[in-house]
């Protein structure tokens, strides 16, 4: 007798997220509510600032979530966290975990003030941002999130995105806080990992989850699972650790570093760019990588 | 308990009473000592409360409405520019209604720089929805707060208790502090219907079509209508406990008045001494003070004043482009009534140009010497 193949499902089958939401077909942001949600589990609260999410969830009066949302301020994901946690407590719930769920805009740019606060004060809150590299919900406008070279369209083809995206995780890292990683929903095995790691520990946590976006890319919604490995695979968006803003851990090094062309030319918004531009992308990955592979160095 | 206090000390002592349970604020001149003492009293464990010490205003009111929303008592406090930029936030804890309560320090705008008083701050925040209360005195300050948590908390809507800067920000007086059982027994504990929890999941605040939206704010509309009598109300039984009576203005000998001042603040107290110096030397003054603006108490401005031979709105602030904002809103409350009484409007004392008996004599001269108002604004004191 033939025997069966099966294969062994590491995840909760318990969802928190149902099947009524909103969301733009191969939106990875949802993804990474549903498996972030698996590892916190229904002791959860969310603050969700103006982004994507705070349609996905739904109109008035339905929510696509087994858990409460505070649909906070723009700007105040993180002191809204803060105040919702100190809240709370102050009412006998030491249990609930009080987690932040911000766009890349709402994280990078209008919210920083608020999470550099809340992150600078260690207050006890998981700050999660779902990093679609722009703002998505508004239709597509540049952020600091936004990679060099990118169409947007306040960045027209003839004007395309000419500075770095900005290091969000180094400037968490100057913060000293206890624990933050970078993530993936192309990797869920070891995004549900961290935030399980990140529940455990006190103080403010940082969750970076790279959220490819079909409609603001230009990619086919069927591509945002391999684009989320193919990031990891050419070093754009590396997946690691940092704790207390110095001990360094790379949790997957490629055995071989592709090139970033294939990346780039599956998604529509790079596709303005010249042999020149993509050689300077690759150089940009390049250093960044030494100095990332130099931070994860033993020492 | 008898002591000497500042008049911010009053908002800390407020707080304590009133056992906020989170508060989260940042440091503002004139507002400062406020959150000094409190953060004293946290760490004395006088007030059990976890304090927030945010990095700007903007997260201080974001940290409250989130903690009022899981069901915690809040209370902040702040000034001028640090008021303007929480507007935003304002809106978000009216609308979303948290019963929020603050301290406002009255401090002109900038620019230029300017720390003394007047009341464009707190004033060009008065349609985000928020209950605003002025104060004249110390006693008023530490009264006002523990009412406005049991007002608020009884209609779900945020209160602003306000004093001038300098003027009573920083002015000692004496001030009986009310027993804690008592206020204990006045003020208990916040028990909203509905709060964020995860025993029970609700979104709060999320997209709202036109097929709701509308309803959300006409409720709100409805429960501030309800505030007036409920102020009356508990303060009434207020003053059944500690003596003291609140309520929405006071008027001092405007029984038999020729002329009444309608005041607020700190000027609102000197302007008593004006109606007593004006009664010595014959004219028959009263004074109206305005301690609730927000709702705005049209009942009582009504029946105050159809007594009067003549109305002089005294403004500490001006809505450029329009007139003083008591003034508007005087003038609003008497419209359609039926009776014929000259409304005068002045503006004085902005930028914390000190507003003294003489002021009050100077208006009364002015407004006695005309049938009726030839101008909107009559300025008082300002170099030509």
């Amino acid at each position: 007798m033939k025997k069966e193949k099966t294969m062994k499902l590491s995840l909760p089958t318990e969802e928190l997220m149902g099947s009524g939401h909103l969301a733009c077909q191969g939106c990875a942001a949802t993804l990474a509510m549903r498996y972030v949600l698996k590892a916190l589990g229904q002791k959860t609260a969310l603050c969700i600032p103006a982004c994507c999410w705070s349609v996905i969830d739904g109109p008035f009066p339905h929510s696509s979530l087994g858990v409460p949302i505070f649909h906070c301020a723009f700007e105040t994901a993180a002191s809204s966290a803060s105040g919702l946690k100190a809240g709370l407590e102050m009412v006998g719930d030491t249990e609930t975990t009080v987690v932040a769920w911000a766009g890349d805009g709402g994280t990078y740019d209008i919210g920083i003030q608020a999470l550099s606060g809340a992150a600078e004060r260690n207050d006890d809150i998981i700050y999660i941002c779902y990093d679609n590299e722009a703002y998505m919900n508004t239709g597509i406008q540049r952020s600091s999130a936004t990679p060099y070279g990118a169409w947007t369209t306040t960045t027209p083809v003839k004007h395309f995105k000419n500075r770095p995206k900005k290091d969000i995780d180094a400037i968490m890292a100057a913060h000293r806080i206890p624990y933050q990683a970078t993530a993936n929903t192309s990797y869920p095995e070891d995004l549900f990992k961290k935030t399980k790691k990140a529940k455990e520990i006190k103080g403010t946590r940082f969750l970076h989850i790279y959220a490819p976006c079909p409609t603001g890319w230009k990619s086919r919604p069927e591509d945002s699972i391999k684009l989320g490995r193919m990031v990891v695979q050419n070093c754009i968006f590396p997946l690691y650790e940092v704790e207390n803003g110095e001990k360094y851990t790379l949790n997957i090094k490629p055995r071989e570093k592709k090139p970033v062309n294939d990346y780039l030319r599956l998604q529509g918004r790079f596709r303005h760019l010249k042999e020149e531009h993509l050689q300077f992308i690759q150089g940009e990955v390049d250093h960044n990588w030494e100095r990332l592979l130099k931070l994860c160095e033993t020492k | 308990m008898k002591k000497v206090i500042m008049g911010n000390h009053a908002l800390s002592w407020g707080a304590q009473l009133g056992r906020a349970q989170v508060i989260a604020a940042y440091p503002i001149t004139p507002q400062t000592q406020v959150v000094e003492l409190l953060s004293e009293m946290c760490a004395n464990k006088t007030l059990d409360a976890k304090f927030i010490k945010v990095e700007s205003e903007h997260s201080a009111m974001a940290a409250c409405i989130a903690a009022s929303i899981a069901g915690a008592r809040t209370f902040t406090a702040t000034s001028a520019q640090g008021l303007a930029l929480m507007h935003e936030l304002l809106h978000w804890a009216s609308g979303g209604r948290n019963p929020v309560v603050m301290g406002n320090i009255n401090r002109a705008m900038a620019p230029g720089w300017s720390i003394w008083t007047d009341q464009n701050d707190s004033l060009s925040q008065r349609d985000t929805g928020w209950i605003q209360f002025y104060c004249s005195s110390n006693q008023e300050v530490v009264d006002t707060v523990i009412q406005a948590f049991r007002v608020s908390e009884a209609v779900m809507i945020p209160s602003m208790v306000i004093l001038d800067a300098f003027a009573l920000s920083h002015t000692y007086e004496v001030v009986d502090i009310p027993d804690q059982e008592k206020v204990d027994a006045f003020l208990p504990r916040f028990n909203p219907p509905i709060r964020l929890t995860p025993s029970a999941p609700h979104a709060f605040g999320g997209l709202t079509s036109p097929e709701h939206y509308f309803e959300l704010r006409y409720k709100l509309q409805k429960d501030m209508e309800k505030v007036p009598d409920l102020v009356e109300k508990t303060g009434r039984e207020y003053e059944k406990i500690f003596g003291r009576y609140l309520g929405q203005v006071e008027d001092y000998r405007c029984e038999d008045a020729e002329l009444i001042f309608v005041t607020s603040g700190t000027a609102g107290y000197t302007a008593r001494v004006g109606v007593d110096q004006l009664r010595q030397e014959g004219v028959k003054a009263g004074n109206l003070r305005i301690k609730m603006f927000r709702p705005f108490p049209f009942a009582k401005v009504r029946e105050v004043l159809t007594k009067a031979g003549k109305v002089a709105v005294v403004d500490r602030n001006i809505s450029y482009g329009h007139h003083g904002m008591f003034y508007q809103e005087v003038k609003s409350a008497l419209y359609g009534q039926d009776h014929s009484l000259p409304i005068f409007g002045y503006i004085t004392g902005l930028g914390g140009r000190d507003i003294t008996p003489e002021t009050y004599k100077e208006i009364a001269q002015l407004t006695l010497a005309k049938d009726k108002p030839e101008e909107d604004i009559t300025w008082i004191g300002v170099k030509r």
